[in-house]
């Protein structure tokens, strides 16, 4: 099992109390499989992807991706994974504005030390960027930085995919585009994907569906 | 609807209250340092005013003996009788040590009214209450709690009166220092016409006024000197006012844009940011006048003995609160905030009212700009260069230095980016990379910050070099020119004469030497009469000489001038000097005189003999073997009953040399560190200011592999590397001022010009400094991002920001 989530909980600690977030949730992610999160605003979606990329730690049950407890995890561990085994996708796309989109594509695949030049340049082909190389992220369309940070999150060819509403700020027909490309390119690694989404035609495009309502996961 | 708008703008404040701080500091110390400066000079001048009211300033021609002694009543009598207009004075010391003061007794009918003191002009003393039979002495009230002599006539205290001297009636002062005869007369410029000139009617030394060397002329440079450093305390106090004042608008420019969308006018908007301004500007100058006030009482002391030392100018150690100065003071915080939020309140009003609210990517400053910024500073360097070449006075000097690191302040970022950019070609790792294009993009921020440092580093390195150059130079000096290792000063012909015959029997040599107040070339010079010896001929330190200079002097065919008459006459070997009418001489060496005003010229002590025959050869230079100086002034002492400080040791006299010396750089160098701890904060507060900022810039690097800590680390590094790169400008820079302070500046203020020397010691304390003043800067920061909690991160990827 590649991803595997047990019986997680997450809550913080506000000036009016605790407040759950996530309430004993769990799942599992093999290779190859694709996976839709789904859920309202303020759910708890966002939340449980952080989780799994090892950004935060959950207040209880386990992470393990590829047999590894991210909740134990040090700092350093948690780091090493993120760079090496996990590709993540942000609704704003945060490519780093002070590198050009060739330096933005193969910046996590070169802190992995997983450089492959042909695997950089199929994917500049794929997601049409082969001629924008050499600009920096201020000089590209929205559509055109989420494909960057599509590419960025594939280039160290990790086993899991993690996308957080990576289509939230676009407009319908580059969404359409962009999920076509990732889906594509996360067939074509054959890794794992891992998607949030409120959209449920985005997620009817995945193997499997699942709904986060109120910190509580159902199928 | 102006006061809710008032209350979203100030809300800013009270939510980034470390802004705020920095921005007062910032205003208030650029304030405090140079209305410091501007208290001491003020103080300093005001001095000079009260000297000028006493005619020990020579602003006055007068007659006196050539040897210095009273001059005879018959000689007075003589000349008034002739119709001379002529006015006695009987001067003298009374008191020893701290208590000491100068009586100063004239008689007020007959005296030139310029020669009175203002209270006696302006009524508010009549002259009666002067000439009463109990006598009254007319003295400062700092000069008045420190006399602790028995049995001195009643004390006025009066504002305008020098410090150390007593202003009275010739009756009084004669009475007080029991001498009859006048020390001199002064001679009043309105003389009656018909008359021969004074000078053929009398044998005395006649001494013109000295016009053209009075106090304040002199001290000027010194003046100017610790303005410019104030200017540029200032001006990098403005830095940090300048960034926080930019930083606070752009982070603000959502709410601007509300407003305006809300209906606040334009012009509103922009008057409650100029009031906002206003009040931080006189809050600031509040804080600027009393830590101000502190500086420069701090301070005074040191200037007061440096003046005195350098140009024998008294100067009160104690600083007088003068509500103009704090008035003044306020005005340069009002202009100073002014003058730095121009730019911010300019782009206010330009700015479109449906302006993207988002910063922008934090000044990047574009293309078009730097091309600006690099044309300016070129042309900063151009002037530079032409002033130095072309330049021939003290404010050239002083234009030239400031277009000199004004230039270098603004090739920094253009400079910054263009090393940036080559090294992240030249970065193997994607890390390294990230850190040199991540810094590149931060350097517009950071640039008034590394700028404040630039100047402050190249500041310290300029002045040190010149103070070390001076040190090393003025050090070796001393050690040629003081070769002799007694001088002995003999008050009279007789103690010359009984001085003379113990040194022949218990010395190696005697050399006498003597001198005489003269004009060279229209100004006030001394003419000074040795006797050659192989002493001088060996170290006498010449910065240019014709073969068998001294040979040529001693024969009365040549003369040997200082560097400060041969620069300010143009004068160069082979030229004739004239000396007195029909009386002219062949240069035949120029040596450096150090510390010294005024021109110098030296002849040989037979020629002098003949030219001054009413001069006495009162001082001798003495070899003696070893370390037997001190024991042979004191047997000089004991046979011959001279006093024992007019057998000066050359080891007292170096040391005395060298006290002055340092005591003159102290101030210099207070002011540099102070300057350099204001561009240390500046660091800090772009810092501080900037940390929020960062994060976003972090986080993605964070979210995809690195750690808090490693990403700390790489921010330090960061700072250290900004902070080593702009040592390594202001290094050049540094050297630059330097070379403009000794080649131009020196030469116009002083007269000299001195070897550069570079002491490598002192870069390298002055990059420990830098590289100590970004960790400072950058700790807390890094710190607080290693400590950042992830979920204050994980904002940053959600619509939560």
């Amino acid at each position: 099992m590649l991803l595997s989530a047990q019986d997680v909980n997450k809550s913080f600690s506000t000036s009016e109390g605790d407040v759950v977030v996530l309430n004993d949730a769990s799942l599992s992610l093999d290779r190859g499989q694709t996976l839709a999160l789904t859920g309202e605003s303020g759910s708890g979606k966002s939340t449980f992807l952080h989780l799994i990329a090892g950004l935060d730690r959950p207040s209880s049950g386990k992470i393990s991706l590829n047999g590894q407890d991210l909740s134990q995890a040090k700092d350093r561990d948690l780091a090493r994974m993120r760079r090496e085994e996990i590709g993540l996708i942000f609704q704003q796309f945060n490519l780093i504005p002070s590198l050009t989109l060739a330096q933005n594509l193969a910046f996590q695949a070169r802190l992995a030390g997983k450089q492959d030049e042909a695997w950089l340049d199929h994917l500049a082909d794929t997601l049409g960027l082969s001629d924008l190389l050499g600009r920096y992220p201020e000089q590209l369309s929205g559509g055109q930085q989420q494909r960057v940070a599509i590419g960025r999150a594939l280039a160290a060819k990790p086993g899991l995919i993690l996308a957080d509403e990576p289509t939230g700020n676009l407009d319908e027909e580059n969404a359409q585009r962009v999920m076509e490309l990732l889906l594509a390119l996360v067939a074509d690694s054959g890794a794992a994907l891992l998607l949030v989404t409120h959209s449920t035609d985005l997620a009817k495009r995945l193997s499997r569906r699942l709904h986060l309502s109120h910190g509580r996961l159902a199928a | 609807m102006t006061s809710a708008a008032l209350s979203a703008l100030l809300g800013h404040w009270r939510k980034h209250p470390g802004q705020a701080l920095a921005l007062i500091l910032g205003l208030a110390m650029a304030t405090a340092l140079w209305s410091g400066v501007q208290a001491i000079n003020s103080e300093a001048r005001a001095s000079y005013d009260r000297a000028a009211n006493v005619m020990g300033q020579n602003q006055i021609a007068r007659l006196a003996s050539h040897d210095g002694q009273p001059i005879a009543l018959a000689d007075f009598v003589t000349l008034r009788r002739a119709g001379y207009l002529v006015s006695p004075v009987i001067e003298g010391r009374i008191g020893n040590g701290p208590s000491a003061f100068r009586v100063v007794g004239i008689d007020p009918l007959t005296a030139p009214l310029e020669a009175l003191p203002t209270p006696i002009t302006d009524g508010r003393i009549a002259f009666g209450d002067l000439a009463t039979s109990d006598g009254l002495l007319l003295m400062s009230p700092e000069t008045a709690t420190r006399v602790t002599t028995e049995g001195l006539p009643q004390i006025r205290e009066i504002d305008e009166i020098a410090n150390g001297i007593a202003i009275t009636d010739i009756a009084t002062a004669a009475e007080l220092l029991g001498q009859e005869n006048p020390s001199y007369l002064l001679v009043r410029s309105d003389q009656p016409q018909g008359l021969p000139p004074i000078t053929d009617q009398s044998l005395l030394r006649y001494l013109e006024p000295e016009l053209t060397s009075d106090i304040s002329r002199l001290t000027d440079s010194f003046h100017l000197n610790l303005t410019a450093f104030g200017l540029l305390a200032f001006v990098v106090g403005l830095f940090i006012v300048h960034a926080t004042i930019g930083l606070a608008f752009e982070q603000r420019r959502a709410t601007f844009r509300t407003l305006r969308a809300i209906g606040l006018p334009l012009n509103r908007l922009v008057a409650l940011l100029a009031g906002e301004m206003i009040l931080v500007a006189l809050l600031a100058g509040g804080m600027g006048i009393i830590i101000g006030y502190l500086i420069a009482a701090a301070l005074l002391p040191s200037v007061a003995g440096s003046l005195r030392g350098l140009y024998g100018a008294q100067v009160s150690g104690e600083l007088a609160f003068d509500p103009v100065w704090a008035l003044s003071a306020m005005a340069i915080a009002l202009l100073g905030a002014g003058f730095a939020s121009a730019q911010a309140l300019n782009r206010v009003r330009l700015m479109p009212i449906l302006a993207p609210a988002q910063p922008r990517a934090w000044a990047m400053a574009s293309a078009r700009a730097q091309t600006i910024q690099t044309g300016l500073a070129l042309v900063l360097f151009g002037l530079s260069a032409g002033l130095a070449i072309f330049g021939s006075s003290l404010i050239t000097g002083f234009a030239c230095l400031a277009a000199l690191l004004i230039g270098a302040a603004l090739a920094l970022p253009v400079v910054g980016g263009a090393v940036l950019s080559g090294l992240g070609h030249l970065a193997r790792s994607a890390m390294a990379q990230w850190a040199l294009a991540d810094t590149r993009q931060q350097l517009p921020g950071l640039s008034l910050a590394l700028m404040a440092l630039l100047l402050a580093l190249a500041a310290n390195i300029g002045v040190s070099t010149m103070v070390g150059s001076f040190r090393a130079t003025f050090t070796g000096w001393l050690d040629q020119r003081l070769a002799a290792e007694l001088y002995v000063n003999a008050r009279n012909e007789t103690e010359a004469a009984l001085v003379l015959g113990f040194l022949e029997d218990h010395a190696d040599a005697v050399l006498p030497y003597a001198s005489a107040d003269t004009r060279l070339g229209g100004l006030p010079a001394e003419i000074y009469g040795y006797s050659n010896n192989d002493i001088y001929r060996d170290n006498w330190p010449f910065l240019d000489a014709l073969p068998n200079a001294w040979e040529s002097v001693e024969s009365g065919e040549a003369v040997l001038i200082n560097e400060q008459l041969a620069r300010r006459q143009g004068f160069s070997l082979g030229d004739e000097l004239r000396l007195s009418a029909g009386w002219s001489l062949p240069i035949s060496g120029i040596y450096s005189d150090y510390g010294n005003p005024s021109g110098q010229a030296i002849i040989g002590l037979d020629s002098f003999k003949a030219r001054y025959p009413d001069v006495p050869i009162l001082r001798f230079a003495v070899r003696v073997e070893g370390d037997s100086a001190t024991a042979l002034a004191a047997a000089l002492s004991e046979a011959t009953g001279l006093p024992p400080e007019n057998a000066i040791n050359q080891v007292e006299v170096k040391q005395l040399s060298l006290r002055i010396f340092e005591q003159t750089f102290l101030v210099t160098g207070a002011l540099n560190v102070l300057t350099l701890g204001v561009a240390g904060f500046a660091m800090l507060t772009s810092m501080l200011t900037l940390t929020s900022m960062r994060l976003m810039q972090l986080a993605p690097v964070w979210a995809l592999g690195q750690t808090r800590a490693t990403l700390a680390w790489f921010e330090l590094a960061r700072i250290i590397g900004l902070a080593f790169f702009t040592f390594v400008l202001a290094l050049p820079t540094g050297l630059g001022l330097a070379w403009i302070l000794l080649s131009i500046v020196n030469v116009e203020a002083f007269g000299w010009k001195l070897p550069m020397l570079v002491f490598p010691m002192e870069w390298l304390r002055l990059l420990g400094l830098a590289v100590l003043a970004a960790l400072i800067s950058a700790a807390w920061p890094a710190l607080r991002l290693s400590r950042t909690p992830p979920n204050s991160l994980l904002k940053l990827f959600t619509n939560e920001r």
